[in-house]
Protein backbone atom coordinates (compact mmCIF):
# COMPACT_ATOMS: atom_id res chain seq x y z
CA UNK A 1 0.00 0.00 0.00
CA UNK A 2 2.73 2.53 1.32
CA UNK A 3 6.30 2.15 0.13
CA UNK A 4 8.90 4.28 1.79
CA UNK A 5 12.30 3.88 0.62
CA UNK A 6 15.41 5.56 1.79
CA UNK A 7 14.12 8.79 2.55
CA UNK A 8 16.32 11.57 3.96
CA UNK A 9 15.37 14.84 4.57
CA UNK A 10 18.27 17.68 5.85
CA UNK A 11 16.71 20.91 7.05
CA UNK A 12 18.86 23.99 6.71
CA UNK A 13 21.69 21.91 5.07
CA UNK A 14 25.09 23.36 5.00
CA UNK A 15 24.36 25.78 8.02
CA UNK A 16 24.97 25.32 12.00
CA UNK A 17 21.26 24.75 12.39
CA UNK A 18 21.57 21.78 10.02
CA UNK A 19 19.23 18.98 11.28
CA UNK A 20 18.95 15.20 9.66
CA UNK A 21 15.39 15.07 10.16
CA UNK A 22 15.19 11.97 8.18
CA UNK A 23 17.41 9.27 7.92
CA UNK A 24 17.53 6.82 4.99
CA UNK A 25 14.22 6.03 6.43
CA UNK A 26 12.66 2.67 4.73
CA UNK A 27 8.94 1.61 5.88
CA UNK A 28 6.54 -0.73 4.04
CA UNK A 29 3.13 -0.35 4.98
CA UNK A 30 0.59 -3.00 4.23
CA UNK A 31 -3.22 -2.72 3.23
CA UNK A 32 -5.59 -2.21 5.68
CA UNK A 33 -2.57 -1.81 8.46
CA UNK A 34 -2.92 0.28 11.60
CA UNK A 35 0.29 1.35 12.49
CA UNK A 36 0.85 3.12 15.76
CA UNK A 37 4.08 5.40 15.78
CA UNK A 38 5.84 6.95 18.57
CA UNK A 39 8.99 8.16 19.59
CA UNK A 40 10.98 11.64 21.73
CA UNK A 41 10.27 14.79 21.03
CA UNK A 42 11.88 16.01 17.68
CA UNK A 43 12.50 11.96 16.86
CA UNK A 44 11.00 12.92 13.42
CA UNK A 45 7.48 11.47 13.45
CA UNK A 46 5.54 14.90 12.14
CA UNK A 47 8.56 15.10 9.20
CA UNK A 48 7.73 11.75 8.38
CA UNK A 49 4.06 12.55 7.91
CA UNK A 50 5.30 16.17 6.20
CA UNK A 51 7.45 13.94 3.74
CA UNK A 52 4.50 11.44 2.81
CA UNK A 53 1.91 14.38 2.21
CA UNK A 54 4.28 16.22 0.44
CA UNK A 55 4.83 19.03 2.50
CA UNK A 56 8.37 19.68 1.24
CA UNK A 57 9.81 17.18 -1.18
CA UNK A 58 12.61 14.55 0.36
CA UNK A 59 16.57 14.89 -0.33
CA UNK A 60 16.48 11.10 -1.34
CA UNK A 61 14.52 8.58 -1.49
CA UNK A 62 11.04 7.22 -3.10
CA UNK A 63 7.21 7.13 -1.62
CA UNK A 64 4.87 5.08 -3.31
CA UNK A 65 1.12 4.92 -2.51
CA UNK A 66 -0.97 1.84 -4.00
CA UNK A 67 1.29 1.16 -6.70
CA UNK A 68 1.79 4.75 -8.24
CA UNK A 69 4.94 6.69 -7.41
CA UNK A 70 4.28 10.45 -5.52
CA UNK A 71 7.47 11.34 -4.80
CA UNK A 72 7.85 14.50 -7.18
CA UNK A 73 3.90 14.89 -6.88
CA UNK A 74 2.77 18.35 -5.20
CA UNK A 75 1.18 18.31 -1.92
CA UNK A 76 -2.47 19.27 -2.99
CA UNK A 77 -2.43 16.28 -5.57
CA UNK A 78 -1.33 13.67 -3.33
CA UNK A 79 -4.39 14.88 -0.77
CA UNK A 80 -6.41 12.95 -3.21
CA UNK A 81 -5.30 10.33 -2.02
CA UNK A 82 -4.18 10.95 1.99
CA UNK A 83 -6.59 12.13 4.83
CA UNK A 84 -4.61 13.83 7.56
CA UNK A 85 -5.55 15.37 11.18
CA UNK A 86 -3.47 17.70 13.07
CA UNK A 87 -3.33 17.93 16.99
CA UNK A 88 -4.17 21.31 16.40
CA UNK A 89 -8.16 21.67 16.36
CA UNK A 90 -8.11 24.70 14.08
CA UNK A 91 -5.80 23.44 11.47
CA UNK A 92 -8.03 21.14 9.88
CA UNK A 93 -11.08 23.18 9.07
CA UNK A 94 -11.63 27.00 8.10
CA UNK A 95 -13.17 28.81 10.85
CA UNK A 96 -15.00 31.60 8.34
CA UNK A 97 -16.95 29.12 6.99
CA UNK A 98 -20.13 26.87 7.53
CA UNK A 99 -19.93 23.60 8.48
CA UNK A 100 -21.51 22.78 5.13
CA UNK A 101 -19.32 24.73 2.87
CA UNK A 102 -16.14 22.64 4.73
CA UNK A 103 -17.37 19.71 3.94
CA UNK A 104 -18.74 20.99 0.91
CA UNK A 105 -14.58 21.55 -0.36
CA UNK A 106 -13.85 18.06 1.58
CA UNK A 107 -15.97 16.08 -0.78
CA UNK A 108 -15.17 18.48 -4.07
CA UNK A 109 -18.43 16.86 -5.29
CA UNK A 110 -19.20 18.28 -8.88
CA UNK A 111 -17.85 21.01 -11.17
CA UNK A 112 -16.00 24.18 -10.54
CA UNK A 113 -19.02 26.21 -10.75
CA UNK A 114 -21.57 24.00 -9.29
CA UNK A 115 -23.03 24.98 -5.47
CA UNK A 116 -24.01 22.99 -3.05
CA UNK A 117 -26.41 20.48 -3.90
CA UNK A 118 -29.63 18.97 -2.25
CA UNK A 119 -27.85 15.35 -2.38
CA UNK A 120 -25.01 16.28 -0.48
CA UNK A 121 -26.35 18.68 2.31
CA UNK A 122 -28.32 15.10 2.98
CA UNK A 123 -25.31 13.36 3.03
CA UNK A 124 -23.34 15.78 4.83
CA UNK A 125 -26.82 15.17 7.10
CA UNK A 126 -26.25 11.96 7.65
CA UNK A 127 -22.50 11.83 7.90
CA UNK A 128 -22.84 14.57 10.83
CA UNK A 129 -25.58 12.74 12.63
CA UNK A 130 -23.06 9.40 12.83
CA UNK A 131 -20.59 11.83 15.05
CA UNK A 132 -23.85 11.81 17.66
CA UNK A 133 -22.60 16.01 18.33
CA UNK A 134 -26.09 17.22 17.27
CA UNK A 135 -23.77 19.24 14.75
CA UNK A 136 -26.22 18.28 11.64
CA UNK A 137 -28.68 20.55 12.66
CA UNK A 138 -25.94 23.38 12.74
CA UNK A 139 -25.13 22.87 9.25
CA UNK A 140 -24.98 26.68 8.50
CA UNK A 141 -23.07 28.41 11.28
CA UNK A 142 -19.53 28.67 11.28
CA UNK A 143 -16.78 25.85 12.26
CA UNK A 144 -15.09 28.81 14.59
CA UNK A 145 -18.01 28.62 16.45
CA UNK A 146 -17.77 24.73 17.35
CA UNK A 147 -15.40 23.15 20.52
CA UNK A 148 -11.76 21.68 19.97
CA UNK A 149 -13.33 18.35 19.98
CA UNK A 150 -16.63 19.19 17.77
CA UNK A 151 -14.03 20.64 15.21
CA UNK A 152 -11.99 17.91 15.26
CA UNK A 153 -14.49 15.42 14.91
CA UNK A 154 -15.61 17.59 11.80
CA UNK A 155 -12.19 17.25 10.33
CA UNK A 156 -12.04 13.41 10.76
CA UNK A 157 -15.66 13.32 9.01
CA UNK A 158 -13.98 15.93 5.96
CA UNK A 159 -10.78 13.31 5.85
CA UNK A 160 -12.73 10.73 5.26
CA UNK A 161 -16.11 11.69 3.58
CA UNK A 162 -13.66 10.67 0.17
CA UNK A 163 -12.23 7.41 1.95
CA UNK A 164 -8.59 7.78 1.59
CA UNK A 165 -5.96 5.89 0.51
CA UNK A 166 -3.97 6.91 3.78
CA UNK A 167 -5.02 8.27 6.51
CA UNK A 168 -2.32 10.11 8.99
CA UNK A 169 -3.44 11.04 12.59
CA UNK A 170 -0.54 13.11 13.63
CA UNK A 171 -1.38 12.98 18.31
CA UNK A 172 -5.08 14.45 16.76
CA UNK A 173 -6.69 14.08 20.48
CA UNK A 174 -3.78 15.23 22.16
CA UNK A 175 -5.26 19.29 22.70
CA UNK A 176 -8.18 17.81 23.75
CA UNK A 177 -9.56 17.04 26.78
CA UNK A 178 -9.39 13.63 28.32
CA UNK A 179 -13.54 12.70 27.55
CA UNK A 180 -13.42 14.10 24.42
CA UNK A 181 -10.26 12.62 23.54
CA UNK A 182 -11.74 9.23 24.52
CA UNK A 183 -14.84 9.91 21.92
CA UNK A 184 -12.72 11.34 18.88
CA UNK A 185 -10.47 8.41 19.11
CA UNK A 186 -13.53 5.25 18.88
CA UNK A 187 -15.14 7.57 16.11
CA UNK A 188 -11.48 7.43 14.45
CA UNK A 189 -11.74 3.67 15.38
CA UNK A 190 -14.99 3.17 13.96
CA UNK A 191 -14.48 4.99 10.58
CA UNK A 192 -11.03 3.06 10.13
CA UNK A 193 -12.94 -0.49 10.79
CA UNK A 194 -15.86 0.33 8.68
CA UNK A 195 -14.05 1.70 5.71
CA UNK A 196 -10.99 -0.24 6.19
CA UNK A 197 -8.43 2.24 5.88
CA UNK A 198 -4.80 1.90 5.77
CA UNK A 199 -3.53 4.42 8.83
CA UNK A 200 -0.48 5.18 10.61
CA UNK A 201 -0.68 7.14 14.24
CA UNK A 202 1.55 9.06 15.69
CA UNK A 203 0.50 8.85 19.49
CA UNK A 204 1.80 10.19 22.91
CA UNK A 205 0.25 7.54 24.66
CA UNK A 206 2.04 4.61 25.21
CA UNK A 207 -0.79 2.11 26.01
CA UNK A 208 -2.96 3.29 23.44
CA UNK A 209 0.23 2.87 21.00
CA UNK A 210 -0.31 -1.03 21.95
CA UNK A 211 -3.60 -1.55 22.51
CA UNK A 212 -5.01 0.29 19.09
CA UNK A 213 -3.74 -1.46 15.88
CA UNK A 214 -1.73 -3.80 14.71
CA UNK A 215 1.61 -2.64 14.65
CA UNK A 216 4.01 -0.11 16.30
CA UNK A 217 7.02 1.93 14.84
CA UNK A 218 9.41 3.56 17.75
CA UNK A 219 11.44 6.47 15.98
CA UNK A 220 14.53 8.32 17.28
CA UNK A 221 16.49 10.51 15.18
CA UNK A 222 15.24 10.08 11.90
CA UNK A 223 15.36 6.54 12.16
CA UNK A 224 12.84 3.60 13.02
CA UNK A 225 14.68 1.88 15.47
CA UNK A 226 11.87 -0.35 16.47
CA UNK A 227 9.11 -2.34 14.56
CA UNK A 228 6.83 -5.08 15.97
CA UNK A 229 3.35 -6.47 15.36
CA UNK A 230 1.27 -9.59 15.82
CA UNK A 231 1.92 -12.02 18.95
CA UNK A 232 5.17 -10.58 19.81
CA UNK A 233 3.53 -7.16 20.25
CA UNK A 234 0.78 -8.46 21.85
CA UNK A 235 3.04 -10.05 24.77
CA UNK A 236 4.48 -6.38 25.19
CA UNK A 237 3.76 -3.97 27.95
CA UNK A 238 4.56 -0.24 28.39
CA UNK A 239 7.99 -0.66 30.44
CA UNK A 240 8.64 -3.23 27.81
CA UNK A 241 8.10 -0.85 25.38
CA UNK A 242 10.65 1.85 27.19
CA UNK A 243 13.06 -0.96 28.03
CA UNK A 244 13.13 -1.54 24.03
CA UNK A 245 13.76 2.18 23.54
CA UNK A 246 16.48 2.24 25.78
CA UNK A 247 18.20 -0.85 24.18
CA UNK A 248 17.76 0.70 20.79
CA UNK A 249 18.73 3.79 21.21
CA UNK A 250 20.97 3.85 24.23
CA UNK A 251 19.35 6.50 26.18
CA UNK A 252 16.16 6.69 27.82
CA UNK A 253 13.25 7.71 26.22
CA UNK A 254 11.89 11.46 26.98
CA UNK A 255 9.09 13.22 25.87
CA UNK A 256 7.78 15.72 27.79
CA UNK A 257 4.04 14.53 26.96
CA UNK A 258 4.35 10.80 27.06
CA UNK A 259 1.20 8.84 29.26
CA UNK A 260 3.02 6.06 30.68
CA UNK A 261 0.11 4.20 31.64
CA UNK B 1 -34.31 70.73 -9.71
CA UNK B 2 -33.45 71.84 -6.19
CA UNK B 3 -29.35 71.77 -5.92
CA UNK B 4 -29.75 69.32 -2.93
CA UNK B 5 -31.00 66.84 -5.46
CA UNK B 6 -28.23 67.43 -7.68
CA UNK B 7 -26.05 66.95 -5.01
CA UNK B 8 -27.41 63.88 -4.03
CA UNK B 9 -27.67 62.42 -6.83
CA UNK B 10 -23.70 63.03 -7.96
CA UNK B 11 -22.81 61.96 -5.13
CA UNK B 12 -25.32 58.21 -5.61
CA UNK B 13 -23.58 58.29 -8.73
CA UNK B 14 -19.52 58.83 -7.78
CA UNK B 15 -20.67 56.08 -4.93
CA UNK B 16 -21.71 53.76 -6.86
CA UNK B 17 -19.39 53.57 -9.65
CA UNK B 18 -16.80 53.80 -6.52
CA UNK B 19 -18.56 50.80 -4.75
CA UNK B 20 -17.62 48.55 -7.66
CA UNK B 21 -14.13 48.86 -6.89
CA UNK B 22 -15.01 48.23 -3.10
CA UNK B 23 -16.58 44.98 -4.31
CA UNK B 24 -13.35 44.10 -5.78
CA UNK B 25 -11.82 44.73 -2.52
CA UNK B 26 -13.99 42.41 -0.59
CA UNK B 27 -13.25 39.84 -2.56
CA UNK B 28 -9.44 39.69 -2.70
CA UNK B 29 -9.16 41.74 0.75
CA UNK B 30 -12.32 40.13 2.83
CA UNK B 31 -12.36 36.67 0.88
CA UNK B 32 -9.19 35.98 -0.44
CA UNK B 33 -7.38 38.02 2.13
CA UNK B 34 -4.95 39.24 0.01
CA UNK B 35 -4.63 43.21 -0.01
CA UNK B 36 -4.48 43.90 -3.88
CA UNK B 37 -1.89 47.26 -3.74
CA UNK B 38 -2.33 47.34 -7.95
CA UNK B 39 -5.68 48.52 -7.23
CA UNK B 40 -4.82 51.90 -8.15
CA UNK B 41 -2.98 51.05 -11.35
CA UNK B 42 -5.84 48.63 -12.41
CA UNK B 43 -8.16 51.37 -11.78
CA UNK B 44 -6.81 53.93 -14.08
CA UNK B 45 -5.80 50.92 -16.78
CA UNK B 46 -9.47 50.21 -17.34
CA UNK B 47 -10.05 54.37 -17.27
CA UNK B 48 -7.53 55.19 -19.85
CA UNK B 49 -8.47 51.18 -21.44
CA UNK B 50 -12.39 52.32 -21.63
CA UNK B 51 -11.39 55.71 -23.00
CA UNK B 52 -9.11 54.94 -25.70
CA UNK B 53 -11.91 51.83 -26.99
CA UNK B 54 -14.71 54.71 -26.82
CA UNK B 55 -12.93 57.80 -28.63
CA UNK B 56 -11.83 54.80 -31.51
CA UNK B 57 -15.43 54.77 -31.32
CA UNK B 58 -16.89 51.75 -29.33
CA UNK B 59 -18.24 52.57 -26.33
CA UNK B 60 -19.33 49.37 -25.83
CA UNK B 61 -16.68 47.34 -26.46
CA UNK B 62 -15.14 50.01 -24.26
CA UNK B 63 -16.57 48.10 -21.20
CA UNK B 64 -15.37 44.31 -21.77
CA UNK B 65 -12.27 45.62 -23.53
CA UNK B 66 -11.30 47.44 -19.89
CA UNK B 67 -12.49 44.63 -18.16
CA UNK B 68 -10.09 42.20 -20.09
CA UNK B 69 -7.29 44.33 -19.29
CA UNK B 70 -8.10 44.15 -15.66
CA UNK B 71 -7.85 40.57 -15.77
CA UNK B 72 -4.61 40.78 -16.94
CA UNK B 73 -3.31 43.08 -14.45
CA UNK B 74 -4.93 40.83 -11.97
CA UNK B 75 -3.20 37.83 -13.19
CA UNK B 76 0.24 39.39 -13.93
CA UNK B 77 -0.16 40.02 -9.81
CA UNK B 78 -1.18 36.87 -8.88
CA UNK B 79 1.38 35.11 -10.94
CA UNK B 80 4.23 37.47 -8.91
CA UNK B 81 2.78 36.31 -5.67
CA UNK B 82 2.13 33.00 -6.53
CA UNK B 83 4.52 31.45 -8.66
CA UNK B 84 7.42 33.41 -8.34
CA UNK B 85 7.66 34.17 -4.81
CA UNK B 86 7.21 37.72 -4.56
CA UNK B 87 5.81 38.96 -1.16
CA UNK B 88 1.76 39.66 -2.23
CA UNK B 89 1.97 43.33 -1.09
CA UNK B 90 5.15 44.30 -2.96
CA UNK B 91 3.33 42.23 -6.24
CA UNK B 92 0.86 44.75 -5.92
CA UNK B 93 2.95 47.56 -5.59
CA UNK B 94 5.48 46.10 -8.43
CA UNK B 95 1.79 46.25 -10.83
CA UNK B 96 0.81 49.38 -9.57
CA UNK B 97 4.77 50.77 -10.41
CA UNK B 98 4.73 49.11 -13.79
CA UNK B 99 1.32 49.95 -14.80
CA UNK B 100 1.95 54.02 -14.39
CA UNK B 101 4.10 53.79 -17.60
CA UNK B 102 1.66 50.78 -19.67
CA UNK B 103 -1.21 53.47 -18.91
CA UNK B 104 1.07 56.20 -20.36
CA UNK B 105 1.33 53.86 -23.03
CA UNK B 106 -2.18 53.55 -23.99
CA UNK B 107 -2.77 57.07 -23.83
CA UNK B 108 -0.03 57.64 -26.19
CA UNK B 109 2.26 59.61 -23.70
CA UNK B 110 -0.76 61.89 -23.12
CA UNK B 111 -1.60 62.62 -19.15
CA UNK B 112 -5.66 63.55 -19.95
CA UNK B 113 -8.24 62.44 -22.30
CA UNK B 114 -10.86 64.58 -23.04
CA UNK B 115 -14.06 62.44 -24.52
CA UNK B 116 -16.47 65.75 -24.19
CA UNK B 117 -17.47 64.39 -27.82
CA UNK B 118 -16.91 60.99 -27.67
CA UNK B 119 -20.16 58.64 -27.38
CA UNK B 120 -20.36 56.64 -24.37
CA UNK B 121 -22.77 53.90 -22.74
CA UNK B 122 -24.27 57.08 -20.89
CA UNK B 123 -24.90 58.99 -23.58
CA UNK B 124 -25.75 56.01 -25.91
CA UNK B 125 -28.67 55.31 -23.44
CA UNK B 126 -29.41 58.86 -23.17
CA UNK B 127 -30.17 59.18 -26.68
CA UNK B 128 -31.96 56.22 -26.30
CA UNK B 129 -34.47 57.19 -24.02
CA UNK B 130 -35.14 60.69 -25.87
CA UNK B 131 -36.07 63.79 -24.01
CA UNK B 132 -37.96 62.25 -21.47
CA UNK B 133 -37.19 63.47 -17.83
CA UNK B 134 -35.35 60.01 -16.69
CA UNK B 135 -32.76 61.31 -19.33
CA UNK B 136 -30.72 62.58 -16.04
CA UNK B 137 -30.85 59.66 -14.28
CA UNK B 138 -28.97 57.46 -16.86
CA UNK B 139 -25.46 57.64 -14.72
CA UNK B 140 -26.98 56.80 -12.17
CA UNK B 141 -29.07 53.49 -13.90
CA UNK B 142 -26.10 52.29 -15.27
CA UNK B 143 -24.10 52.70 -12.37
CA UNK B 144 -26.76 51.02 -10.21
CA UNK B 145 -27.36 48.22 -12.69
CA UNK B 146 -23.15 47.17 -12.69
CA UNK B 147 -23.59 47.35 -8.94
CA UNK B 148 -26.67 45.10 -8.84
CA UNK B 149 -25.03 43.03 -11.89
CA UNK B 150 -21.94 42.60 -9.62
CA UNK B 151 -23.16 41.68 -6.50
CA UNK B 152 -25.41 38.69 -8.14
CA UNK B 153 -22.93 37.48 -10.17
CA UNK B 154 -20.17 37.36 -6.32
CA UNK B 155 -23.23 36.02 -4.72
CA UNK B 156 -24.11 33.28 -6.77
CA UNK B 157 -20.41 33.00 -7.55
CA UNK B 158 -19.14 32.59 -3.95
CA UNK B 159 -21.69 30.13 -3.74
CA UNK B 160 -20.02 27.21 -6.39
CA UNK B 161 -16.96 25.22 -5.48
CA UNK B 162 -14.37 27.55 -6.47
CA UNK B 163 -16.11 30.36 -4.83
CA UNK B 164 -16.07 28.69 -1.37
CA UNK B 165 -12.09 27.68 -2.43
CA UNK B 166 -11.59 31.26 -2.91
CA UNK B 167 -12.94 31.57 0.47
CA UNK B 168 -11.05 29.12 2.07
CA UNK B 169 -8.01 30.12 0.88
CA UNK B 170 -8.19 33.63 2.88
CA UNK B 171 -9.28 31.75 5.71
CA UNK B 172 -7.06 28.42 5.90
CA UNK B 173 -5.08 27.39 3.11
CA UNK B 174 -3.57 24.49 4.78
CA UNK B 175 -7.94 22.80 4.94
CA UNK B 176 -7.41 23.84 1.27
CA UNK B 177 -4.23 21.91 0.26
CA UNK B 178 -5.87 19.48 2.07
CA UNK B 179 -8.80 19.29 0.13
CA UNK B 180 -6.88 18.78 -2.75
CA UNK B 181 -7.14 22.21 -4.10
CA UNK B 182 -4.53 24.32 -5.43
CA UNK B 183 -4.52 27.69 -3.60
CA UNK B 184 -2.11 29.58 -6.18
CA UNK B 185 -4.78 28.72 -8.77
CA UNK B 186 -7.44 30.18 -6.57
CA UNK B 187 -5.95 33.25 -5.72
CA UNK B 188 -5.11 33.70 -9.33
CA UNK B 189 -9.32 33.08 -10.02
CA UNK B 190 -9.70 35.42 -7.08
CA UNK B 191 -7.45 38.31 -8.14
CA UNK B 192 -8.16 37.98 -12.21
CA UNK B 193 -12.05 38.98 -10.79
CA UNK B 194 -11.54 41.22 -8.58
CA UNK B 195 -9.04 42.72 -11.41
CA UNK B 196 -11.86 43.10 -13.96
CA UNK B 197 -14.17 44.50 -11.31
CA UNK B 198 -11.46 47.32 -10.15
CA UNK B 199 -11.16 47.89 -14.36
CA UNK B 200 -15.25 48.07 -15.23
CA UNK B 201 -15.23 50.96 -12.38
CA UNK B 202 -12.64 53.10 -13.58
CA UNK B 203 -13.61 53.04 -17.53
CA UNK B 204 -17.27 53.31 -15.79
CA UNK B 205 -15.95 56.23 -13.99
CA UNK B 206 -13.95 57.64 -17.18
CA UNK B 207 -16.81 57.61 -19.16
CA UNK B 208 -19.49 59.16 -16.83
CA UNK B 209 -16.41 62.59 -16.32
CA UNK B 210 -16.37 62.13 -20.03
CA UNK B 211 -12.36 62.97 -19.47
CA UNK B 212 -10.01 60.77 -18.23
CA UNK B 213 -6.74 61.67 -16.17
CA UNK B 214 -3.64 59.49 -16.08
CA UNK B 215 -3.58 60.19 -11.62
CA UNK B 216 -7.58 59.35 -11.71
CA UNK B 217 -6.70 55.77 -9.71
CA UNK B 218 -4.19 57.75 -7.63
CA UNK B 219 -5.24 56.45 -3.58
CA UNK B 220 -7.92 54.03 -4.65
CA UNK B 221 -7.10 51.40 -2.70
CA UNK B 222 -7.69 53.58 0.62
CA UNK B 223 -10.83 55.41 -0.51
CA UNK B 224 -11.94 52.08 -1.15
CA UNK B 225 -10.72 50.41 2.23
CA UNK B 226 -11.88 52.94 3.89
CA UNK B 227 -15.21 52.45 2.31
CA UNK B 228 -15.24 48.59 2.99
CA UNK B 229 -14.29 48.89 6.65
CA UNK B 230 -17.43 51.25 6.57
CA UNK B 231 -19.87 48.76 5.41
CA UNK B 232 -18.29 46.03 7.48
CA UNK B 233 -19.70 48.01 10.60
CA UNK B 234 -23.10 47.30 9.09
CA UNK B 235 -22.73 44.06 7.81
CA UNK B 236 -19.31 42.48 9.16
CA UNK B 237 -21.08 39.31 9.32
CA UNK B 238 -24.14 36.99 8.14
CA UNK B 239 -24.66 36.28 4.41
CA UNK B 240 -22.07 37.41 1.63
CA UNK B 241 -24.96 38.88 -0.66
CA UNK B 242 -26.04 41.15 2.88
CA UNK B 243 -22.09 41.93 3.50
CA UNK B 244 -21.74 42.98 -0.11
CA UNK B 245 -24.65 44.69 -0.32
CA UNK B 246 -23.33 46.32 3.33
CA UNK B 247 -19.54 46.94 1.39
CA UNK B 248 -21.88 49.20 -1.42
CA UNK B 249 -23.46 51.60 1.57
CA UNK B 250 -20.21 52.07 2.81
CA UNK B 251 -18.91 53.46 -0.54
CA UNK B 252 -22.03 55.45 -0.51
CA UNK B 253 -21.70 56.89 3.04
CA UNK B 254 -18.18 57.97 2.23
CA UNK B 255 -19.35 59.63 -0.91
CA UNK B 256 -21.64 61.59 0.93
CA UNK B 257 -19.38 62.45 4.29
CA UNK B 258 -16.55 63.45 1.49
CA UNK B 259 -19.73 65.42 -0.41
CA UNK B 260 -20.52 67.18 2.79
CA UNK B 261 -17.13 67.96 3.71
CA UNK B 262 -16.73 70.12 0.72
CA UNK B 263 -20.04 71.94 1.33
CA UNK B 264 -17.89 72.70 4.89
CA UNK B 265 -15.08 74.29 2.58
CA UNK B 266 -13.03 71.32 3.15
CA UNK B 267 -10.61 71.75 0.51
CA UNK B 268 -10.83 68.56 -2.53
CA UNK B 269 -7.10 67.89 -1.77
CA UNK B 270 -7.88 66.68 1.55
CA UNK B 271 -9.74 63.82 0.40
CA UNK B 272 -6.63 61.23 0.54
CA UNK B 273 -5.92 62.21 4.06
CA UNK B 274 -9.63 61.45 5.34
CA UNK B 275 -9.82 58.35 4.03
CA UNK B 276 -6.01 57.18 5.28
CA UNK B 277 -7.16 58.24 8.73
CA UNK B 278 -10.81 56.42 7.89
CA UNK B 279 -8.91 53.50 7.59
CA UNK B 280 -6.65 53.93 10.49
CA UNK B 281 -8.96 54.41 12.81
CA UNK B 282 -11.41 50.93 11.26
CA UNK B 283 -8.28 48.80 10.85
CA UNK B 284 -6.85 50.10 14.56
CA UNK B 285 -9.57 50.56 17.03
CA UNK B 286 -10.71 46.66 17.36
CA UNK B 287 -7.07 46.53 18.69
CA UNK B 288 -7.08 49.57 20.79
CA UNK B 289 -10.43 48.45 22.11
CA UNK B 290 -8.89 45.33 23.19
CA UNK B 291 -5.80 47.18 25.19
CA UNK B 292 -8.14 49.51 27.25
CA UNK B 293 -8.87 47.16 30.10
CA UNK B 294 -4.83 47.16 30.50
CA UNK B 295 -4.55 50.55 30.07
CA UNK B 296 -7.41 51.28 32.78
CA UNK B 297 -5.82 49.01 35.10
CA UNK B 298 -2.51 50.93 34.74
CA UNK B 299 -4.02 53.75 35.16
CA UNK B 300 -5.87 52.68 38.11
CA UNK B 301 -2.82 51.47 39.97
CA UNK B 302 -0.52 55.07 39.06
CA UNK B 303 -3.27 57.35 40.51
CA UNK B 304 -3.24 54.69 43.73
CA UNK B 305 0.07 54.68 44.07
CA UNK B 306 0.12 58.97 43.93
CA UNK B 307 -2.13 58.45 46.44
CA UNK B 308 -0.12 56.41 49.34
Amino acid sequence: MLELSHLSKTFNPGTVNAKLALDDLSLSVADGDFISIIGANGAGKSTLFNAICGSFMTDTGSIVLDGKDVTLMPEHQRARSIGRLFQDPMRGTAPGMSIEENLALAAGHGGWLSPISRSDRKLFREKLALLGMGLEDRMQQPVGLLSGGQRQALTLMMATINPPKLLLLDEHTAALDPATAEKVLDLTMRIVSEQKLTCLMITHNMASALELGSRTIMMDRGRIIYDVAGEQRKALTVSDLLDRFREASGKALDNDRMLLT
Amino acid sequence: MPPIFSMLQTTAELGLINALVVLSLFLSYTMLGVCDLSTDGCFTLGAVTGAVVAISGHPYLAIPAAMCAGMLSGLITATLQTRMGVNSLLAGIIVNTGLYSINLLITNNKAQLNMIKTPTVFTQLRALIGPSPLGIYTTLFIALAAVALVIVFLSLFLRTRMGLSIRATGNNPDMVRASSIDPRVTTTVGLVISGAITALSGCLLAQSQKSVDVNIGSGMVTVALASLLIGGTFAGRGKIPLRAIGAVIGSLIFQLVYTVALRLKMPGFMLKLVSAVIVVIAISAPYLRSQFPALKRRFAHARKRGDC
